[in-house]
C-alpha cells in the first residue's frame, strides 16, 4: 500500500471531518525503533514521542517497540524510557499520560542480524493488528550505526515485514546516509531492493526546524524579495553553521566523518537548496523535492584541480571558549594522534542556471568557533552610483539580508541610513524581525514535527534518494582531493573565527561575516 | 519575571501611551536583548470587582500571552481614568539572546467613559497587529463599541446561562468579527479524534452510515455538545431540526437528523459525574451495527469499540487535558488563525435548539 499521504486539502476532500482541523487524522501505527537504547532515542525520539502523546498528536492507536541488543524485560525498558523522557522532555510529563504512554512500549532484545528478532517482531506486530481488528501502519526507525542499515532492511524484507496490503509500511533512516557517493548509491540500492522510495523517509533534522521551513514562506509568500532573488541583484550568498562546542564524546563518529560530511553534505546543502530553488507549482513532496534536486544538479561538481581553489579546511587547536581553556581537537578523548580530520570546512560553489549563474555560494561549517550560529546571508550588489561619497559615507555597505536559523531565529535586513546631523553621512543599520516576537507559540522540536510527518506519511521534509546522491556527488571530489593531499588541515584557535586560510576561497571584494 | 511599572490616577490615553513607550524604551536600554512582542493586542472589558479573577485566568495561558494586554476594569461610579502599566519579561536575556517584553495596561473606568471607549483604547493598541476583544462578564455594549478596532472576539457560549441567547449572540457577532468561541475550542481534541476514527479508507464509507450520536457533557456545557452535533451535521450535510427535552434534566435533549442515506438519532446527555468542563463522552453508532465510544479518562480519551459481529475492543487515545488555562490560551492563539468550520457548525447547532 502507498506510504504517502495527500495534502491537507486532499485529505479533507476525502474525509469531510478533517476539514479545518489543526491536526490531520493519523493512521493507527506501530513504531519500531531499532537502536532503542541509544543516545538519539533517549535524547530526541522518546521525548518527542512523549510530547506528541501529551498534545494528543499520536495516532488514536499507537504502539512503540524498542529493539536493541541487550536482554531486558519490558518493564526495564519502560523504566529507561521514563527516565529519558523525564530527563530530556521539553515539558514536565503529565503522570497519567506518561503512564499510559509507557504502557504502549514493548521491548524486543537481540542483535540486528539475528533472524529471531524479526520473527518476534512479526509476531508482536501481528498481535497488535489482531487487537485492533485491522492492520496497523508500521514505521521502522533505524536509529543505529549506519553499518546496520542494510542489515536491518534486508532482514525486514526477508521476514515479509516490508509491506502489507491494507496499511502503509514506512522506513525511517537517520543520517549519515553513506560516507561517500558510492556508499550512498549502494545503500540506496539495498534499501530500494526491499522498500519502494515512497516508503523511505531519510531524516535531515534541519528540515524539521521551523525557520528552515519559513525560508520558503519568506521567499515565496512575499512579493518584494523574489524580483531581487537572482544574479542581477545578488552578489553572493554565504551559509554558515558554526558551533562553539567541540566533539564531546563523539570522537569515534566524528573522526571518520569531519565537518564536510557532518554538516555541509546534508544540512548546509539543504539550506542552499532552500535559498536557490525555484518556486514549486504546488507545495507537496514531489514538487518541492524536484526543485531541490534541480538546484543540486545545477551545482558544478569541482574537478580535482579546482578543489584547492574552492575549498578550505581547518582543525581546531587549544584555545579559550567562554572564559574556559579548551583542548585542541587532537587532545580530545578518543581522537587518534595525528588525526587529519577537518573540524572546519568551507566551500565556494556555483549554481549554474539561469537565475544564479556567476553568483558564488560560500558554505562553511565548523566546531569550536566563536559562537553557535546558523545563518544564511544574501549580499546584494552595491548601488551603481553613490551620490554621498564626498560626504563621509565610508560606512555605506551593500545591503545584506540575513536569515538566522539559530539562535534568535529571524530575518534582518542591513540598510544604509543617514546619521543624524548636518552632513549626509550614512552608516549601516539593521531592520530586524525576530520570529519569537511575532508568534504566540514556540516552535515544536524538529523531531516532533518530523515524527508527526512520518506518521502522516508526508515526505516533504525528508531527503529523496536522488537528492542524497546529488549531495554526495558535490562533496565526493572535495573529500577525495583532501584525502590525497599531503597538506594537513590549517590550524585555528578554539573560540576563533576559523582558519585564516578560509579567506583564500573568497572572490575579490567579498568577505566572511563575523561569526 | 522582571517588571517595569508605571501608574497614574486621573490619567489620559496619551499619558498611558507615553508611559508604554518610555517603559519599553527603558527596558531596551537596560539590555538590548529585551525586545517587545508584536503579535496580538488583547482588549478585555471586565467588572472591576473581578479584575483579580480575570488576571489569574490570563496568567495561566502560558506561552499564549498576548503581546499587549489592555484590561478595562469597569466600576460604574468611577469618574476619572486610573491606569497601571507593566512591561515585563519572563526572564532576563541570556548573553546574545532575546527576552520578550509583554505589556499590560489596566485602566479603571466608569459609566461616563462608556461612550468614549473607542477613543480611550484606540491610541493604546499596537498598530498593524491583530486585536482580540474579550468581555467575560457580559457587557455586550463594550464589544459593540470596540468592534471597529478589532478583528476577532473571544466568547464562551458555554458560559452563558441560556443556550439560545448564547448561540444567537455568537452568530450576530460572527457577522462583524471573527469569533473564537471557547465552547468550540474546548472540544477540538474530540473533533480530531472523531475524524481520526473515520480516517481509514475502509472506515470512510461508514461516515454516511452513522445512525446515532450521543454526546455526554458536564451539566454546564450543553452548548459545547450542541456545537459538536452541529459540526457533524454541517460536515456530513445532515438536515437537522429542533431537539426536544427528554427526561428530567433540562439539558437532556433528543431528536433526529436526516443524512443522505438514513435518519440519525441524536441525543445530548448531561453527566453529573463529570467534573471537568466540556464534554464527557461521545458515542457514534452506524447502521451496520458498529459503535465507537470515546470517554474522558486518565491519560487521554478511553475508546470502546463494538463491531457489528459483537467483538469489543478498548484502548486509550493518549493526550493530556489542557485545563481551562490551556483552553483560554488556545482561544487567544486562535485569534491569529481562521477556522472556517465554526460558523456552519454554529448554524446547525442553532437549528437544533429546542423550540
Amino acid at each position: 500500500m502507498s506510504a504517502a499521504a495527500g495534502t491537507a486539502a486532499e485529505i479533507a476532500a476525502e474525509n469531510p471531518l478533517a476539514a479545518g482541523l489543526e491536526r490531520l487524522p493519523l493512521a493507527p501505527t506501530a513504531l519500531v525503533i531499532f537502536g532503542a537504547t541509544g543516545d538519539l532515542a533517549r535524547r530526541k525520539l522518546l521525548p518527542a514521542l512523549y510530547n506528541l502523546a501529551h498534545d494528543g498528536a499520536l495516532p488514536e492507536r499507537f504502539h512503540l517497540i524498542g529493539v536493541a541488543r541487550r536482554e531486558k524485560a519490558h518493564e526495564h525498558y519502560r523504566a529507561e524510557c521514563e527516565e529519558a523522557i523525564r530527563a530530556f522532555s521539553r515539558r514536565a510529563p503529565d503522570p497519567e499520560v506518561l503512564s499510559a504512554f509507557l504502557k504502549t512500549a514493548h521491548y524486543v532484545p537481540g542483535t540486528f542480524d539475528d533472524k529471531h528478532v524479526y520473527s518476534r517482531l512479526a509476531e508482536l506486530l501481528g498481535r497488535y493488528d489482531e487487537q485492533a481488528g485491522e492492520p496497523l501502519a508500521r514505521a521502522y526507525y533505524l536509529s543505529t550505526a549506519p553499518s546496520f542499515f542494510p542489515v536491518i532492511v534486508e532482514a525486514l524484507g526477508a521476514e515479509g515485514l516490508a509491506e502489507q496490503s491494507e496499511a502503509p509500511v514506512r522506513l525511517v533512516i537517520e543520517k549519515p546516509f553513506g560516507t561517500s557517493l558510492a556508499e550512498a548509491r549502494e545503500l540506496n540500492r539495498r534499501v530500494l531492493a526491499v522498500f519502494s522510495e515512497e516508503q523511505v523517509f531519510r531524516i535531515d533534522h534541519y528540515l524539521g526546524k521551523e525557520t528552515v521551513q519559513n525560508m520558503l514562506a519568506f521567499r515565496f509568500a512575499n512579493g518584494m524579495f523574489e524580483p531581487l532573488w537572482n544574479r542581477n541583484y545578488i552578489d553572493y550568498v554565504q551559509i554558515t553553521a558554526a558551533e562553539d562546542i567541540g566533539i564531546g564524546s563523539r570522537a569515534g563518529y566524528y573522526d571518520h566523518a569531519g565537518a564536510l560530511r557532518d554538516l555541509i553534505q546534508n544540512h548546509i546543502l539543504q539550506l542552499l537548496c532552500h535559498v536557490a530553488m525555484e518556486p514549486p507549482v504546488i507545495f507537496n513532496a514531489e514538487q518541492v523535492r524536484n526543485e531541490k534536486v534541480k538546484v543540486l544538479r545545477a551545482i558544478q561538481v569541482p574537478t580535482p584541480e579546482e578543489v584547492a581553489d574552492i575549498s578550505a579546511r581547518g582543525q581546531y587547536g587549544a584555545g579559550h571558549v567562554g572564559g574556559e581553556d579548551v583542548p585542541g581537537y587532537r587532545e580530545e578523548e578518543g581522537v587518534p594522534e595525528g588525526s587529519r580530520t577537518e573540524t572546519f570546512a568551507a566551500l565556494r560553489l556555483e549554481v549554474d542556471n539561469w537565475r544564479w549563474a556567476g553568483v558564488p555560494f560560500y558554505l562553511r561549517a565548523g566546531k569550536r568557533l566563536a559562537r553557535k550560529l546558523t545563518e544564511i546571508a544574501v549580499a546584494l550588489k552595491p548601488v551603481p552610483h553613490l551620490a554621498f561619497s564626498q560626504e563621509g559615507s565610508l560606512g555605506v555597505r551593500p545591503n545584506q539580508l540575513v536569515m538566522t536559523v539559530q539562535p534568535n531565529e529571524g530575518v534582518s535586513l542591513q540598510l544604509g541610513a543617514k546619521i543624524p546631523g548636518t552632513r549626509m553621512s550614512i552608516r549601516p543599520v539593521n531592520m530586524e524581525f525576530n520570529y519569537g516576537t511575532s508568534f504566540l507559540s514556540q516552535s515544536p522540536e524538529a523531531y516532533e514535527r518530523l515524527i508527526g510527518d512520518i506518521l502522516l506519511g508526508d515526505p516533504t521534509l525528508f531527503t529523496r534518494d536522488d537528492e542524497v546522491e546529488a549531495q554526495w556527488a558535490i562533496c565526493d571530489p572535495v573529500l577525495s582531493a583532501w584525502q590525497q593531499s599531503q597538506r594537513a588541515p590549517s590550524a585555528y584557535e578554539a573560540g576563533s573565527q576559523g582558519p585564516a586560510d578560509a579567506e583564500r576561497i573568497l572572490l575579490p571584494g567579498h568577505s566572511w561575516r563575523a561569526i | 519575571m522582571t517588571d517595569a511599572l508605571w501608574s497614574e490616577d486621573r490619567t489620559t490615553p496619551e499619558a498611558i501611551d507615553r508611559a508604554l513607550r518610555e517603559l519599553v524604551h527603558r527596558r531596551h536600554m537596560e539590555d538590548g536583548g529585551f525586545v517587545p512582542a508584536r503579535t496580538l493586542n488583547m482588549v478585555c472589558f471586565i467588572d472591576a470587582d473581578y479584575a483579580g479573577e480575570v488576571a489569574n485566568r490570563l496568567r495561566q495561558v502560558g506561552r499564549y500571552e498576548p503581546s499587549r494586554l489592555i484590561i478595562l476594569a469597569y466600576d460604574h461610579r468611577r469618574s476619572s481614568l486610573q491606569a497601571r502599566v507593566n512591561v515585563a519579561a519572563a526572564h532576563d536575556p541570556a548573553p546574545g539572546e532575546l527576552a520578550l517584553l509583554h505589556e499590560s495596561v489596566q485602566i479603571r473606568l466608569g459609566e461616563r467613559h462608556m461612550d468614549d471607549l473607542l477613543t480611550i483604547v484606540d491610541p493604546l493598541v499596537i498598530t498593524d497587529v491583530p486585536t482580540l476583544l474579550w468581555s467575560p462578564h457580559g457587557h455586550r455594549e463594550a464589544i459593540d463599541a470596540l468592534a471597529p478596532l478589532a478583528q476577532s472576539v473571544l466568547i464562551d457560549s458555554a458560559a452563558e446561562p441560556i443556550w439560545r441567547e448564547a448561540l444567537d449572540g455568537a452568530c450576530a457577532l460572527a457577522e462583524r468579527l471573527y469569533v473564537v468561541d471557547l465552547a468550540w475550542v474546548r472540544p477540538a481534541p474530540w473533533r480530531e479524534r472523531i475524524a481520526a476514527a473515520f480516517a481509514r479508507p475502509s472506515r470512510r464509507a461508514e461516515l454516511g452510515a452513522i445512525a446515532a450520536v450521543t454526546v455526554r457533557h458536564h451539566p454546564d456545557f450543553c452548548a459545547s455538545a450542541l456545537l459538536l452535533l452541529g459540526w457533524l451535521a454541517s460536515r456530513l450535510q445532515w438536515r437537522v431540526e429542533p431537539l426536544t427535552t427528554h427526561g428530567s434534566a433540562p439539558s437532556r435533549l433528543a431528536g433526529k437528523a436526516r443524512s443522505r442515506r438514513q435518519e440519525v438519532a441524536l441525543a445530548i446527555e448531561p453527566d453529573s459525574r463529570e467534573a471537568a468542563p466540556g464534554l464527557a463522552g461521545v458515542t457514534l453508532s452506524t447502521a451496520s451495527g458498529r459503535s465507537l465510544s470515546l470517554d474522558r479518562g486518565a491519560g487521554g480519551l478511553h475508546a470502546h469499540e463494538r463491531t457489528r459481529e459483537g467483538e469489543e475492543r478498548r484502548w486509550i487515545i493518549l493526550g493530556a487535558s489542557r485545563g481551562e488555562g490551556g483552553v483560554l490560551g488556545q482561544g487567544i492563539r486562535q485569534a491569529l488563525l481562521r477556522d472556517l468550520t465554526y460558523r456552519p457548525a454554529l448554524g446547525r447547532a442553532r437549528e437544533m435548539i429546542p423550540a
